[in-house]
């Protein structure tokens, strides 16, 4: 009887690792089943895009499985839970489906209701998050009214996805009234709970210094306890008040709910631990984790589920070949970060190595922490790129796994 | 590496006043460092913090967040805020003894 690798999860993550793995394994020898509660993969980068505009909400949707390869089953369910000891997963309408080797690659669950006040009076009015379609949608009719006021973007508190998105989404927002005319009327606010603008010197000096020269005011060691939409106010847990005219909260974060219902598979905020290096669970060698899904000092970033494909695919076949897995994912994470103007910068690091200046990927390349159109180019080329050889599980070409080093100038951080 | 001196004995501690090396804290220190952050007495409540922030530390190598502490400490964020109004994940970790706590981003 074959092998059988269950994938928990249709998005960035799950997809891609199911595709490496149908590649490296014939339908003989192992069997595929990639599980998901809907049938659309939504191109999340593009979200940031829709409410200036930019995007066409259909143009971000695609079938999930027609995402898979050939020789991958699909199975369209809501999952209740994993029973770890009897190496299974639970539907919520019933039915089971039995796994020699588990992939969790659920992602990220946005927690609105789990900010006083947030969901409540002016949600989807004054109150907007566009980390989902609905909400980006609704931003964009927002966006259309709004004549003038005070704007503020604010993280709700760690982790979340992307964690440059809503910096872009201020830079853009500069752009986007500047466009309109009505740029001297609208006051623009970041309040982040990190204590700059970033993590990190450089890339804070970097992006602080960007938020600075667009006027954007910044508000830092700001973590939301309260939304009072009808007063137009953000209340921080240190009672301090942000007020408003519209605001784009990012909610917080947790993994799926099931893992909550799983015992031993996640941690307090549902992700799931693993080895940083080698994306094993620690009790259950024969359960992994990838994405967002994973609880990892890392970004939850596509970038990050991509690089880390090639540890988790090739530690499964070393698991099932019967050799110790290896340490090789080293945290690597690029982000384009989109500015406006046509621009925008790109960072690249790792868990051990900070943004740093410099050039991508060698000494000859795109820079680094400095806005360029070519950037902003790499940028908009990446959604091609994405459904066409992120997806499908491919190397990108001259971009390893392995964060380089050549092009970075440590001395300039 | 810079040193502070707390009850009588030197620690070494990183460029933000954390401790490098837990392993040097002792609770008569927690007093003095909690003075310092401008907390002027450390009740019960804050103990039951400062201790579990040492356990996490020592489970999982690094202090928890903020709204990890508010899931799992048995104190509720608001009354982490009370306790240590300056930020309660970086105050407690200071008086814990132990390093910054790492968030992800």
């Amino acid at each position: 009887m074959s092998t059988h690798i269950v994938v928990l999860g249709g998005g960035t993550a799950g997809t891609l690792t199911a595709n490496r793995l149908r590649r490296m394994y014939d339908a003989g020898e192992c069997r595929i089943t990639v599980v998901d509660q809907d049938d659309d993969h939504v191109y999340q980068p593009g979200l940031l895009f829709v409410p200036f505009g930019l995007a066409q909400p259909h143009h971000l949707v695609r079938s999930r499985p027609r995402q898979l390869h050939a020789g991958i089953d699909y199975q369209r369910a809501r999952i209740d839970r994993v029973d770890l000891d009897a190496r299974t997963v639970h539907f919520a309408v019933g039915g089971w489906v039995s796994y020699d080797v588990l992939v969790v690659a659920t992602g990220a669950r946005l927690l609105p209701e789990e900010t006083e006040g947030l969901t409540g009076p002016g949600w989807g009015e004054n109150v907007f998050t566009f980390y989902d379609l609905p909400g980006a949608v609704g931003l964009h009719h927002a966006l259309e009214r709004f004549q003038g006021g005070r704007v503020v973007v604010n993280v709700a508190d760690l982790p979340f996805k992307c964690p440059v998105a809503p910096l872009e989404f201020t830079f853009l927002a500069d752009w986007y009234f500047r466009r309109c005319g009505v740029r001297d009327r609208v006051q623009l606010t970041y309040a982040t709970p990190l204590d700059a603008a970033f993590t990190k010197p450089a890339a804070a000096k970097a992006l602080g210094g960007l938020l600075a020269d667009k006027g954007v005011e910044l508000v830092t060691e700001f973590t939301l306890g309260e939304v009072d939409g009808a007063g137009g106010r953000l209340v921080s847990y240190d009672e301090r008040e942000v007020p408003f005219d519209l605001a784009v909260v990012v909610p917080l974060h947790g993994g799926a709910a099931y893992v909550d219902r799983s015992p031993g598979l996640g941690d307090e905020l549902g992700f799931v631990p693993v080895d940083p290096h080698t994306l094993q669970h620690p009790d259950h060698p024969e359960v992994f984790a990838i994405g967002d899904a994973a609880g990892l000092p890392a970004s939850k970033a596509g970038s990050v589920a991509h690089f880390e494909g090639a540890t988790l695919t090739g530690n499964i076949a070393r698991l099932l070949a019967g050799r110790p897995v290896e340490p090789s994912y080293d945290g690597h994470t690029n982000c384009f970060v989109e500015t406006g103007f046509h621009k925008a910068l790109l960072i690249d690091f790792n868990y051990d190595t900070e943004p740093l200046p410099g050039h991508f990927p060698g000494a000859v390349g795109l820079p680094l922490l400095k806005e360029s159109y070519a950037n902003h180019l790499g940028k908009l080329a990446f959604e091609w790129l994405y459904w066409h050889t992120l997806l499908p599980g491919r190397e990108l070409p001259g971009i390893g796994a392995e964060m380089p080093e050549q092009g970075k100038s440590h001395s300039l951080a | 590496m810079p040193t502070a001196t707390y009850a009588d004995t030197a620690v070494p501690v990183d460029d933000e006043g954390f401790f490098t090396d837990p392993g040097r804290w002792s609770e008569p220190m927690a007093e003095q460092i909690a003075h310092e952050q401008g907390i002027t007495e450390l009740t019960d409540r804050h103990w039951t913090v400062i201790r579990f922030m040492r356990e996490q530390y020592a489970a999982k190598g690094t202090g928890p967040t903020v709204r990890v502490l508010g899931k799992t400490s048995g104190v509720s964020v608001k009354e982490l805020y009370q306790l240590f109004p300056k930020g309660p994940a970086k105050t407690a970790a200071k008086i814990a003894g132990i390093p910054k706590p790492r968030g992800c981003i």
